[in-house]
């Protein structure tokens, strides 16, 4: 399905907002603009939704075209086509899960430096995941007091979405000590799992 | 009923500033008289103004006043004021009396919003130290609220943006963010507990951390506002004749920020503030778009930048540790300034050692 979003004469975050939630339910959205800031946030937003976007300055305004990667592409529109997503197949973001303060299964000891070894490598190697989803034990991991705590924020600093289960917090007693990350819901969650190219599990 | 206040404005603190740009060719028409005991006046784009009185005391001069930051009348109150209040802090003064800017549509003054954002003023206000001494106001479509505040200083004890030296440590003593923060919020794409932390990082004083300058013997600070965090720092290293070296890795953040950078959430004037500082700052390719977003990012009332001497430097962290209710950060170091990019940032801070084996 595709939609048109008239965002002229708007402020940001306005043309933003709009366009994002056309991108709900259609696959192709097309937002028109009529100053450059705009442009630049629209196609930021494409760009970490995993869209391509197309940009055509016309008589009425600035059409950006967002196209969710896999969508089938309308020949001959773009003028100057930005292609934004990764071009490594799988479509979708890489999603690291850790629903689990162990890394692995043994001794907790061994499992936790393991833990710790692992977010210290994350911060050095390509390509980064898109998200990342702390659950269960997981959330133990960015409260206060974690010896990962600093390469998760370094992480978050890097652009890296970090979600983490305010369900799991609440059961610990740790939602006032949370260090790092936005506190997350179930539907939240359950869409970037559905919506992840690639999930990797600790 | 809740009072929103976006719902009345277009755009929100200090990104309504007028761009730097446009102020410097403004005042390049205007002749303003010189005068001996002017410490800090317009040219170099301080904080505020200082004017000496006597040899051992200057009077500092600051008004700010902008649209609201928040749904919240308090909050914008405690806001405006803590942001007004800061630039006296910025230049190493103690403010002492203010006077209220009020801009407001009657609708609003009828409905008690106007006396809710005072008291949040005044709340902040006498947290301060300063009182308020009256103020003026006119009916206006948008509202808009703002303090002149005026404190008192040593001539020998003022912080100004322009002594700088290489050597010094900077620390960044709020986190950034609170433009793309803010515009999460009126986009509703923000969690209560996102707006909570950077309404109470906007509304925290700046008292403290020009405390601990004085402390660590610092000369050279300046605050980070509407510019953003490089607009601020390229002012202050051309005030300074010096260069800046940022890491990425030591700026504090607000939580959700990278990912509202990322997400296309920023003002107009973040991209007004890019254009501003264009060639004066070189990017390493390591460092990803939000971030270099997130250092162009209009900030209301952000913290201190602050030149700490390189000896005091790890004392300063301690005490700000314990002191500061803010996340704060060692967001990089002064350089001489070598002819080249005014500021270059890294996505890590490199140790002394790499750094003193920098090539040409």
């Amino acid at each position: 399905m595709k939609k048109t979003v008239d965002a002229r004469g708007l402020a940001c975050p306005q043309p933003v907002v709009l366009t994002l939630k056309a991108l709900a339910d259609a696959a192709e959205v097309t937002t028109i603009v009529d100053d450059q800031a705009a442009v630049e946030n629209v196609t930021r937003l494409a760009r970490s939704k995993g869209c391509s976007v197309a940009v055509a300055e016309k008589e009425d305004g600035i059409h950006l075209t967002l196209r969710r990667e896999g969508a089938p592409a309308e020949p001959a529109v773009a003028e100057h086509v930005v292609v934004c997503s990764s071009s490594a197949a799988p479509a979708g973001p890489l999603v690291v899960f850790v629903p689990s303060d162990c890394f692995g299964r043994g001794p907790a000891e061994l499992g936790e430096r393991l833990m710790g070894a692992f977010f210290h490598s994350l911060l050095e190697v390509a390509p980064k995941p898109k998200t990342l989803i702390f659950m269960n034990s997981g959330v133990k991991l960015v409260v206060e007091g974690s010896r990962v705590l600093e390469d998760v924020r370094a992480l978050a600093a890097l652009g890296i979405e970090i979600l983490v289960c305010g369900t799991c917090l609440g059961y610990f007693e740790l939602t006032d000590k949370l260090g790092a990350g936005q506190i997350s819901n179930m539907y939240d969650i359950a869409t970037s799992l559905l919506e992840a190219g690639r999930i990797v599990e600790l | 009923m809740e009072t929103d206040l976006f719902e009345s404005v277009t755009e929100c603190g200090c990104a309504a500033k007028v761009p730097a740009q446009d102020l410097a060719s403004l005042l390049r028409g205007v002749e303003v008289p010189a005068d001996p005991a002017v410490l800090v006046g317009a040219d170099t784009l301080d904080d505020a103004g200082v004017y000496q009185l006597s040899s051992e005391q200057c009077l500092v001069q600051t008004l700010d006043f902008f649209p609201p930051v928040a749904r919240d009348p308090e909050d914008y109150g405690r806001i405006a004021a803590a942001n007004s209040l800061s630039d006296v802090y910025a230049m190493g003064g103690r403010p002492l009396t203010a006077l209220a800017i009020v801009c407001f549509p009657s609708k609003l003054v009828r409905q008690g919003i106007l006396a809710a954002v005072t008291r949040g003023a005044v709340e902040k206000l006498r947290e301060a130290g300063c009182v308020l001494l009256g103020g003026h106001s006119v009916v206006d479509p948008q509202p808009k609220f703002g303090l002149a505040v005026t404190g008192v200083i040593r001539p020998q004890e003022v912080l100004t943006n322009g002594a700088a030296r290489p050597g010094d440590v900077l620390v960044l003593t709020k986190p950034l963010g609170t433009g793309v923060t803010i515009m999460a919020v009126r986009a509703g794409l923000a969690s209560t507990e996102q707006e909570r932390s950077v309404n109470r990082s906007m509304a925290s004083l700046n008292a403290k951390a020009a405390e601990l300058a004085r402390r660590c013997g610092a000369v050279c600070a300046t605050d980070v506002t509407g510019f953003g965090l490089l607009g601020h720092a390229m002012q202050l290293a051309r005030a300074s004749g010096v260069a800046l070296e940022i890491g990425f890795d030591g700026v504090p953040l607000l939580d959700g920020a990278p990912g509202f950078a990322e997400q296309g959430l920023l003002s107009a004037a973040a991209y007004t503030n890019r254009d501003y500082v264009g060639d004066a700052v070189r990017f390493d390719d390591d460092v990803p778009l939000p971030a270099r977003d997130l250092l162009f990012d209009p900030q209301t009332s952000g913290g201190l930048l602050i030149c700490c001497p390189a000896e005091r430097a790890a004392a300063f962290v301690g005490w700000a540790r314990e002191e500061i209710s803010t996340p704060f950060g060692v967001v990089g170091r002064v350089v001489e300034a070598t002819g080249r990019a005014l500021i270059v940032v890294r996505r890590r801070t490199r140790s002394p050692a790499e750094a003193g084996g920098d090539k040409p």
